[in-house]
């Protein structure tokens, strides 16, 4: 109990109080000084292993595979140079997935838009405000198969989407996944159903922070509801809007599940990650599949570079 | 209600409110749908509409053949094992790794914090091509490791949650333990483990519902039809029920249930963890 009484070094400043420099209590030997050094170390080895073996040497290990020819089995590889980038560039089959991307990029304009209106009327005191909120955000929550299937049966012929259509007597008789475009619209649609609930919750939290009295100032000199968005909501959400923004444009070049499930990436629905994962898993080009995820991994450093420029993020404060 | 609103004023609200009834209809009706389906009979999908009701609202058969048929128990299990270790995992790693950076001075301190930091802009995609090759070489392909190991060692998330909580633990409850004997390790366990209770449970709903979800990787690393998850499991419907709606529907239902419960329970925490992981 004597000892709780010196607790008294709490009130030194904090680094000349941290472990590694301050001398130990008991007068430091040797032996101590080196296992305080070590001490660190003992709790960032895991991590440290791990981030290493699954980021860092992948990583490495991919932009060396995009350089050859291998087939991810055999011991033999051979390297040819740039031949790999040189085929993604100039093959119009392999090219054609990046403009698939584009109507994932225009989904998620929609859905950001979206998320925006309805994060600022839900921000407002509305009647059954917890349930409309409930029900916007779920979507995010459901497994991506689960979503695959309610949507593979609603666009079917004869469907969900026909059978609400032929309510308002608008011709039903359509093969949503049928042809190339309607298929990427469909699917595109199903990735805003899907991810505005994740935007609209950081909007919410976004706008919610910020302080009340600034809408009361606000109504009290008469400001109606869309200048209190442009003026206060607007520029407070910049940090999330921009957050946002990366993660739709990375989020459109890497989809994956929802075509993979609902399509298999037939009817012009590859995208990028489909056509890597068949390129490296059904047809052994591990080289060339390589090469496929380096230009892509490339592309989105330099969005995120782009973005970082552009918007300077205001609380880096991590280290 | 009795003084009456000029009209301007009336029409503002009832077309809010209208939007949001329209949104919250075109959340639920692919839902709801898919529900009828799930208790209607083979005979009933194939002549009536999409939106006609089931005869019998208590036409469970689909539900049981879903299960038994799409190993729809073993795929339980799987996810709830993977769950189980991936999310004690991701915490302990998450926790040590912000512990050790935020309460000790280092040399490597900064570099470290970097490697991690650069980590975050490699999405997962775009590497499994090479990742899938070293989960290989240590014979970890078609194992249910695989998946808990990769869902440990990249969920830099959870690292950044955990560091934004410790720093508002005050340092002198570290000193005060130090001085009473404790060391680095006993600190850590029954000091600060015990203070980040509402940040472990952010990371374990964020995580919990990623790992729960997930289809990527128990599909690249876990083919063998025995380590299904619920996502692989559920995927592999599309073979053996071919066009059989009702069970698929009633098996896509089965996956969504778990879900639903635990968000009409943890709501508030789950719209804050995910506030706070993607923000951080």
């Amino acid at each position: 109990m004597t000892e709780t009484t010196h607790t008294a070094p709490a009130k030194v400043p904090r680094a000349a109080a941290s472990p590694g420099t301050a001398p130990a209590p008991d007068g430091s030997r040797r032996g101590g000084r080196v296992l305080r050094r070590l001490t660190p170390w003992l709790f960032l080895a895991v991590p440290l292993a791990l981030l290493v073996t699954f980021t860092y040497v992948p990583v490495g290990n991919m932009i060396y595979y995009s350089f050859t020819d291998w087939d991810g089995v055999s011991p033999d590889r051979h390297f040819t140079g740039v031949d790999n980038y040189e085929q993604i560039f100039t093959r119009p089959e392999l090219f054609r997935v990046f403009f698939v991307s584009f109507y994932y990029l225009a989904a998620s304009a929609v859905q950001i838009v979206i998320a925006l209106y309805f994060a600022t009327v839900l921000s407002f005191d509305l009647r059954f405000r917890n349930l409309f909120k409930g029900i916007l955000f779920f979507p995010y929550l459901i497994n991506g198969v689960a979503i695959g299937f309610v949507f593979l049966y609603f666009f079917q012929d004869g469907g969900t989407l026909d059978s609400v259509l032929s309510w308002f007597g608008a011709g039903s008789d359509h093969a949503w996944l049928g042809d190339p475009e309607s298929a990427n619209t469909s699917l595109a649609g199903v990735s805003v159903w899907r991810f505005t609930g994740l935007n609209f919750v950081l909007f919410l939290g976004a706008i919610q922070s910020i302080p009340a009295e600034l809408y009361e100032a606000a109504q009290l000199d008469g400001a109606s509801r869309w200048q209190q968005f442009r003026h206060i909501i607007a520029p407070s959400i910049r940090p999330v809007l921009s957050l946002s923004v990366i993660l739709a444009v990375s989020g459109s070049l890497s989809v994956f599940e929802i075509p993979y499930i609902m399509t298999g990436g037939a009817t012009g629905t590859t995208t990028f990650v489909i056509q890597t994962v068949k390129l490296a898993f059904q047809f052994n080009k591990t080289g060339l599949a390589s090469a496929a995820a380096v230009v892509l991994l490339l592309i989105i450093l330099l969005i995120t570079w782009i973005q970082r420029r552009l918007v300077p993020d205001e609380k880096v404060d991590l280290v | 209600m009795t003084s009456p609103l000029p009209a301007r004023r009336r029409i503002g609200p009832a077309l809010t409110y209208l939007s949001l009834i329209v949104a919250s209809l075109v959340v639920l009706v692919p839902l709801v749908v898919v529900f009828l389906t799930s208790l209607k009979t083979s005979e009933e999908v194939a002549d009536g509409g999409a939106l006609s009701l089931p005869d019998d609202w208590l036409n469970f058969g689909n539900y049981v053949t879903a299960f038994n048929d799409g190993k729809m128990l073993s795929a339980f299990v799987n996810t709830t094992v993977i769950l189980l270790f991936s999310i004690t995992g991701t915490v302990l790693i998450g926790s040590m790794t912000a512990y050790a950076i935020d309460r000790f001075r280092f040399r490597a301190k900064k570099p470290v914090m970097a490697l991690f930091l650069i980590a975050t802009l490699v999405p997962g995609v775009t590497t499994q091509v090479a990742t899938f090759q070293v989960v290989n070489s240590f014979g970890l392909f078609n194992t249910i490791w695989a998946p808990i190991l990769l869902y440990m060692g990249t969920d830099i998330v959870s690292i950044y949650i955990f560091l934004q909580f410790i720093r508002g633990i005050p340092v002198s409850l570290d000193e005060a333990a130090r001085l009473d004997g404790a060391n680095s390790l006993t600190i850590y366990w029954k000091i600060i483990l015990p203070l980040l209770k509402p940040a472990i449970a952010t990371v374990v709903i964020i995580k919990g519902i990623t790992v729960y979800n997930d289809f990527y990787i128990p599909f690249l690393y876990m083919p063998s039809e025995d380590l299904g998850t619920i996502s692989t499991a559920l995927f592999r419907f599309k073979g053996p029920f071919g066009a059989h709606w009702e069970n698929i529907s009633a098996g896509t239902i089965l996956v969504i249930v778990p879900t639903l419960v635990v968000f009409l329970f943890l709501q508030r925490y789950i719209y804050n963890g995910f506030a706070q992981g993607a923000t951080k």
